[in-house]
């Protein structure tokens, strides 16, 4: 795998393949692990952390899988590069911008990575499209069986896993779910949703994880508790809820399309028009009026571009994506131009096609 | 909707009726909390762990305080300041402290979830190592550093035989 040729497509995650990829945009399993015998990342030092990256990359390549691994070292890879890998959701911020040995191995179709020396010495991560959380479960569980084979976990029969933040001990495992909700939003009614979500011990967070902001309308539900609590449980409460919220959205969505039909085909239609004409373009207003358009395309209000493009510009348009399809970096002032020009084109390119 | 105290988006919405008339507000979370019209019903962690900490510490602040962590060093405070453990003995060495920190957390303090075959299958090396690390943890306090340090590689070896270092 090359980091260039990623942006050539858009992972397995962004494809809308899986059930309810109108709403739900993706199904993530994390697992945090750490060997025993080493402190927390936070607390080793470099020529540990070095330690720790060389053991698991050497154990991570002989794991008895039919899936090719290929490492990233973050280390040594531009910056550029790793704002890329965090743009697909195979690397967080957090890993991103931290300091020395650390690294990803990403499976084919990247719907596998494990972060080394992140907060924990192993995040392993399935993220898979659509609402598919028992299938992602069940990858994340035999990689963990499989990396457990040749790797002593810190694990205690009374605590579980043992990880660096408390918030994580027990399974160490966090289920996530991608919703877009731009009815919710545009009925006001999201609001309740968290409150809802949030007295059953939910968390809900935007797009790219802990303390982002909620752009696109696109929203990640998951869960808090790790202790006391099997992976099943855990999981099952997830994917009990989840149901529940993209039957608000659709409901949300009737009542717009009942009600307003003229003002949300406006807002589309204005959205599209603005997204193929306009000369400076943000990343932020980019993905508010994609989310539009998204909408507009699962109502039918919009036949010019299908779902599947739609997904693919909104990470394409992202900052690192832009800068590597491009093949050049480029300050934000050029950014906003490019990605500008950049859906123009790609937009006019459905026109004709049509 | 903007918050009628300031520019945020308002999302608390009340409706009183006083003297028969009614009276409507939209406020922001902040603004609302404020106006104490808003219980917190977030989960904060960070309010948590601190709570929680303060509890812990009022009464005993010289007994926590003396809490380190044999095998990593780091003591009991500088966890409380950073909210991440240091190794994984920490939840051995902390242990009274943490256990009701994890209820709070987790409304839990027992791992009900997935076991580990090999860790398992190594319950009684576990069992074994623990009993050696307390050990390790009298001969520290004891200044009997030559038995410190064979303890410490008679851990290192019994925990993994194939690891580095």
């Amino acid at each position: 795998m090359n980091l260039d040729s990623l942006t050539q497509n858009s992972g397995e995650w962004l494809r809308a393949v899986g059930p309810e990829a109108d709403i739900v945009i993706s199904s993530r399993i994390r697992l945090a692990r750490n060997l025993s015998s080493f402190p927390f990342t936070n607390r080793a030092n470099t020529h540990q952390k070095a330690e720790i990256e060389q053991y698991l990359q050497g154990r991570l390549q002989k794991l008895d899988i039919d899936l090719q691994l290929d490492y990233f070292n973050l280390a040594t890879i531009t910056p550029l590069d790793r704002q890329l890998l965090v743009e697909r959701q195979l690397v967080s911020r957090e890993l991103a911008n931290s300091e020395g040995p650390r690294g990803v191995a990403v499976g084919a179709n990247e719907i596998v990575s494990v972060m080394i020396n992140e907060e924990d010495h192993v995040r392993l991560q399935v993220i898979r499209s659509g609402f598919s959380m028992d299938e992602a479960w069940q990858e994340a569980d035999r990689l963990d069986d499989k990396l457990e084979e040749k790797v002593p976990y810190a694990f205690s029969e009374e605590l579980g896993y043992l990880t660096a933040c408390p918030t994580n001990v027990g399974t160490g495992l966090r289920a996530s779910v991608m919703l877009h909700l731009p009815a919710l939003v545009l009925t006001k009614q999201i609001e309740k949703v968290f409150r809802a979500l949030q007295k059953i011990n939910l968390a809900v967070r935007g797009l790219y994880g802990e303390g982002s902001r909620a752009s696109g309308d696109f929203y990640q539900i998951s869960n808090q508790v790790t202790l006391g609590k099997s992976e099943t449980t855990i999981i099952n409460e997830i994917r009990d809820v989840i149901p529940q919220i993209i039957a608000y959205e659709r409901q949300a969505r009737q009542t717009l399309t009942r009600e307003s039909r003229p003002l949300i085909l406006d807002r589309v239609k204005r959205a599209f028009g603005v997204l193929k004409s306009a000369a400076m373009m943000t990343s932020e207003e980019t993905m508010d009026l994609l989310s539009s358009v998204r909408l507009g395309v699962n109502l039918g209000l919009i036949d010019d571009i299908n779902i599947v493009v739609v997904n693919q510009l909104f990470i394409h348009t992202q900052p690192a994506h832009l800068q590597k399809l491009l093949g050049r970096e480029l300050d934000s002032e050029e950014r906003n131009s490019e990605r500008a020009r950049f859906l123009r084109n790609r937009l006019s390119e459905m026109d004709s096609m049509n | 909707m903007k918050c009628q105290s300031c520019e945020q988006t308002a999302t608390v919405h009340l409706t009183e009726i006083v003297n028969g008339k009614k009276k409507e507000r939209h406020l922001c979370p902040d603004c609302a909390k404020q106006q104490q019209l808003l219980k917190q019903t977030d989960m904060n962690i960070n309010a948590i762990l601190q709570s929680v900490f303060t509890q812990n510490v009022s009464g005993e602040v010289n007994a926590l305080s003396q809490l380190t962590c044999p095998s990593c060093g780091i003591k009991y405070m500088e966890f409380k300041a950073a909210g991440r453990c240091g190794c994984p003995n920490d939840y051995d060495a902390f242990r009274e402290p943490l256990l009701p920190l994890l209820e709070r957390i987790h409304r839990g303090r027992r791992h009900v979830g997935k076991v580990p075959v090999h860790a398992l299958k190594h319950a009684a090396v576990q069992t074994e190592l623990r009993a050696l690390r307390q050990q390790l943890r009298t001969a520290v306090e004891q200044e009997a550093y030559e038995e410190a340090a064979r303890l410490r590689d008679l851990i290192r070896q019994k925990e993994h035989p194939d690891e580095p270092g």
